[in-house]
C-alpha cells in the first residue's frame, strides 16, 4: 500500500474542511464501539484479563522463535502447509505461486488487515484473478476504490447516503433503500462469490503453537464461508499472532471481541484446524499459513518499541480517540491508523516516511486505558517524538524556539524579563499572524491576554494576601 | 503544614488570580505557603514534543527550586503530572538524578488533591451553594494520575451541583503543542467536547484543573461567542470557602 503519512497534517485539515461528513459519521460509530466496549468490560474483571493477556503476549514475544518453530510443526501436523516471508514481495510472490499451482481464477477475501498491509489485491488482478471483498463494509470501499478507514469497521466514514447512492448507481437499487435491502443485495453477489471462488485469503486473529489452530473472529460469516467453501484457503498471519496454548483462547476469544465490539464473542468463531479430511464431507483441499514478518522482527528487536507487538487489531484504541474521531483513517496515510497506527507505521515502515504520526495525539491517555494488552501507547508516542527530534525529523524552527525556550527557562532572571515584557507590549500584540505560533492560535480562538501582572510580580509587590 | 506553591508558568502569565487563590486557600486551611524564587515552568512543552535533551536542564532547574520543600503543590493538573510522572521517567538511565526527581515527585500535589488526601479536607464551606458546574478533567491527572473524585468532592461539598455531560473526561484537544501543530484537529475536538454541554441556560460556568485547556476552550468559546464563563478550579474552591 502507498504511504502518504507524512501528509497527515495537511489531510487531517482537509478531510475537516472539506469533508465533514467523515468526522459525522466516525464520531457516531466510535462512540457507539466505545460505549459497548466500556459496558462489556465492565462485566468482567478487565484489570485482570488485560494484565494477564499482556502477560502471555509478552511471553509469546520473548520465545517468539520457539513459538513459530513449534506452531509450524503443529500447522504441518495438521496438513497445513506453512510458508515464511520476510517482507511484503516474498509474501506477494508466495500468494502468487499458490494461486498459480492450483489454478486460481477467482479469489473471495475475508477481511484481513495484513492483505492490505501487502497489497495483494493489486498483485492479483495483475495476474488477472479476480479478488473479492465479502466483508459487507470492505466490500463497499472496494467497490469505491478505497483503502480501509479503521481496523474493524473498514467503511465507518461512510454514511448510509453515500451508500445508498453507490447502491443505487452500480445496482439500480432504490434511492431510499433501508439498510437491510442493501444489505440484502450484497450478500446474493457475496454469495454467488463463494461458490465461484477457486480460493479464499484471509488473515488470522490468533495461532494456537500447541495445536495449530488458526482462530478467526467475526460477525458476518464471510470469513467462515471464505475458509471453507473454496478448494483452497490462505491465511496471511503476522508472526506476532501466536499464542502458547489453547487454553489461552478462551481470554482472548472474549477480550477481542470485548475491546472491539462490545461483544462477549464474535458472532462466528472458527477454529481452523487443517484441511478436509478424508471422512469430512467439506472443507477446502489445501490450506496454507503464510508467516508474515515485513518489518516485524525489527520492531521486536526495539527495545522501547517491541510491545506494540502485542496488538491484536481490535481497534479499541481508535474508537476511543478524540483525534482520529475528528478525521477517520484516510488521513493517517497507511492501513494502520488511530493510536496504534501512530506507533505501529513509524515501527514498520520507519519515521522518515511516517513523522507526523507521533504528534497525531493529544497525548490524552485514553488509548492506554482500552487496549486490551496494555500497551503504553501515549509513553511510546512520546518515544517516537523524542526519536524525531534526535534524527533531525522536526521543523528547524520549532527545534530553535524549543531551544530558546529551555534556555529561559533555565534563567530565571530572562523568564520574568520576558514576563515583563510581554506587558509591556501594545494592546492585541498577541493577537497577530506574523509569528507561525501565534497565527495557529488566533485561527479559531481568541487572542491570548496575560493578566495584569503576573502572579510573581504581585507576590513581589505583596499584593498576595 | 508548609506547602511550596509552584504556581506553573501558564497560571503565572494567564490565572495570575488562580495562585492568589491557591495561596490564600490554602492558608485558610492551616498552611504555611511559600513562594519559592526562580520558579519558571516545569519543561512539559519540551518534554511531549520530544525534546528531551531540552526538557532535562529544565526539569533539573525546577528539582533545585523545590528540592527543600516539604510539599510542592501546583494548580495545575498536567504540569503535577510532569513533575510527578514525567521528571522520573526522563531521567531513567542516570540513577541520582532519577532518585532526586523520585523524591520531588512523592511530595508534589495538584492543589484539590492535596487538600482533600492530605489535608484530609472535604468541606470547604458552602460558598458554592446552588452553583451549576461543568467539571473538565484534565487528561494527564485524570488518566495518569487517578485523580477524578477529589475536584468533584470539594465541589459537591460546597454545595455545587456538578451538571452532567458526557464528554467530561473527553479530551478538549490542548494537548499544548498539539493546538498549534494541528490546529484543526484540535480546534474540531474543542468543537466536539464542547457540543455536548448542557444548554447554557442550565449552567453557571466550566472550571478546571488546566490552565492550557482552559485557554485553548476559553479562545474557542470566545471565537464563537457561546456564552459560558470559565474560571480556574483554584478560584472556584476559594469562592467555596467564602
Amino acid at each position: 500500500m502507498k504511504v502518504t503519512s507524512n501528509q497527515y497534517p495537511q489531510e487531517s485539515a482537509r478531510v475537516l474542511r472539506e469533508e465533514p461528513h467523515v468526522r459525522e459519521s466516525v464520531t457516531g460509530a466510535t462512540l457507539n464501539f466505545d460505549g459497548k466496549r466500556r459496558q462489556a468490560y465492565a462485566e468482567v474483571d478487565s484489570e485482570a484479563w488485560r494484565h494477564w493477556a499482556e502477560g502471555v503476549k509478552n511471553h509469546v514475544l520473548m520465545h517468539l522463535d520457539q513459538y513459530l518453530v513449534q506452531a509450524e510443526t503443529s500447522l504441518q501436523r495438521n496438513g497445513v502447509q506453512v510458508h515464511w516471508a520476510e517482507d511484503g514481495d516474498e509474501a506477494r510472490r508466495t500468494v502468487a505461486e499458490i494461486a498459480r499451482v492450483g489454478r486460481v481464477k477467482k479469489v473471495v477475501k475475508a477481511k484481513t488487515m495484513v492483505s492490505e498491509e501487502l497489497g495483494i489485491n493489486p498483485m492479483l488482478e495483475g495476474m488477472g484473478i479476480e479478488a473479492l471483498e465479502t466483508d459487507l463494509g470492505e466490500y463497499i470501499i472496494q467497490l469505491l476504490n478505497q483503502p480501509p478507514s479503521h481496523i474493524v469497521g473498514p467503511a465507518i466514514h461512510l454514511n448510509l447516503e453515500q451508500i445508498r447512492k453507490l447502491f443505487h448507481q452500480r445496482f439500480q437499487t432504490p434511492p431510499e433503500a433501508s439498510p437491510d435491502h442493501l444489505a440484502a443485495v450484497a450478500r446474493k453477489l457475496l454469495r454467488e462469490g463463494f461458490l465461484k471462488a477457486d480460493m479464499g485469503i484471509s488473515g488470522g486473529n490468533f495461532v494456537v503453537a500447541e495445536t495449530g489452530t488458526l482462530a478467526l473472529i467475526e460477525n458476518e460469516g464471510n470469513i467462515r464461508l471464505s475458509t471453507s467453501a473454496p478448494r483452497i484457503h490462505v491465511a496471511l498471519v503476522g508472526i506476532e499472532k501466536l499464542l502458547p496454548r489453547f487454553s489461552d483462547l478462551s481470554v482472548f476469544l472474549s477480550l477481542t471481541a470485548r475491546a472491539a465490539t462490545g461483544q462477549r464473542l464474535g458472532t462466528f468463531v472458527s477454529l481452523i484446524q487443517g484441511p478436509r479430511r478424508a471422512d469430512e464431507p467439506d472443507g477446502p483441499e489445501e490450506v496454507h499459513v503464510v508467516f508474515v514478518d515485513n518489518g516485524r522482527s525489527s520492531v521486536l528487536a526495539d527495545h522501547e518499541a517491541w510491545e506494540t507487538l502485542r496488538c491484536v487489531r481490535c481497534a479499541a484504541c481508535l474508537n476511543t480517540c478524540p483525534v482520529y474521531r475528528q478525521t477517520g483513517g484516510h488521513a493517517y496515510g497507511y492501513v494502520y491508523s488511530g493510536p496504534i497506527g501512530a506507533i505501529l507505521s513509524p515501527g514498520l515502515l520507519g519515521l522518515e516516511e511516517t513523522k507526523p504520526l507521533p504528534y497525531a495525539s493529544s497525548l490524552c491517555g485514553a488509548c492506554f486505558q482500552a487496549c486490551p494488552v496494555r500497551i503504553p501507547i501515549p509513553k511510546l508516542l512520546l518515544t517516537w517524538r523524542h526519536r524525531a527530534v534526535e534524527e533531525g525529523l522536526t521543523p528547524r524552527l520549532e527545534a530553535a524556539a524549543i531551544k530558546g525556550y529551555a534556555l529561559a527557562m533555565t534563567q530565571p532572571w530572562a523568564y520574568s524579563l520576558a514576563s515583563k515584557a510581554v506587558r509591556m507590549l501594545p494592546e492585541k500584540a498577541l493577537d497577530n499572524t506574523i509569528v507561525p505560533v501565534l497565527k495557529a492560535w488566533i485561527e479559531g480562538r481568541a487572542g491570548l491576554k496575560p493578566s495584569p501582572k503576573s502572579f510573581q510580580q504581585m507576590w513581589e509587590a505583596g499584593e498576595v494576601g | 503544614m508548609k506547602v511550596s506553591l509552584f504556581v506553573t508558568c501558564v497560571a503565572d502569565q494567564f490565572f495570575a488570580d488562580a495562585g492568589v487563590a491557591t495561596v490564600k486557600l490554602l492558608r485558610s486551611l492551616g498552611c504555611t505557603v511559600d513562594f519559592p524564587a526562580g520558579q519558571t515552568c516545569c519543561g512539559q512543552p519540551a518534554y511531549n514534543a520530544g525534546y528531551w535533551a531540552e526538557a532535562r536542564p529544565v526539569a533539573e532547574h525546577t528539582l533545585s527550586v523545590f528540592e527543600q520543600a516539604q510539599y510542592v503543590v501546583l494548580p495545575s493538573g498536567s504540569c503535577t503530572t510532569m513533575v510527578r510522572a514525567f521528571y522520573p521517567e526522563l531521567y531513567r538511565d542516570n540513577p541520582k538524578m532519577f532518585a532526586r526527581a523520585e523524591a520531588l515527585s512523592h511530595k508534589t500535589y495538584e492543589l484539590a488533591e492535596f487538600i482533600v488526601k492530605v489535608l484530609g479536607v472535604t468541606r470547604l464551606g458552602q460558598g458554592l451553594a446552588g452553583k451549576r458546574i461543568a467539571y473538565h478533567h484534565g487528561c494527564h491527572v485524570l488518566r495518569e494520575l487517578g485523580i477524578k473524585q477529589e475536584p468533584l468532592m470539594l465541589l459537591h461539598g460546597a454545595g455545587a451541583e456538578i451538571v452532567d455531560w458526557a464528554a467530561a473526561e473527553e479530551c478538549c484537544g490542548f494537548g499544548g503543542l498539539f493546538s498549534v501543530k494541528l490546529p484543526e484537529v484540535a480546534l474540531s475536538m474543542a468543537d466536539r467536547k464542547l457540543s455536548t454541554l448542557p444548554p447554557a441556560s442550565q449552567i453557571d460556568f466550566l472550571t478546571s484543573a488546566d490552565g492550557g485547556c482552559m485557554l485553548h476552550l476559553g479562545g474557542r468559546v470566545k471565537n464563537r461567542k457561546l456564552n459560558l464563563p470559565i474560571k480556574p478550579l483554584a478560584s472556584v474552591l476559594w469562592e467555596a470557602t467564602q
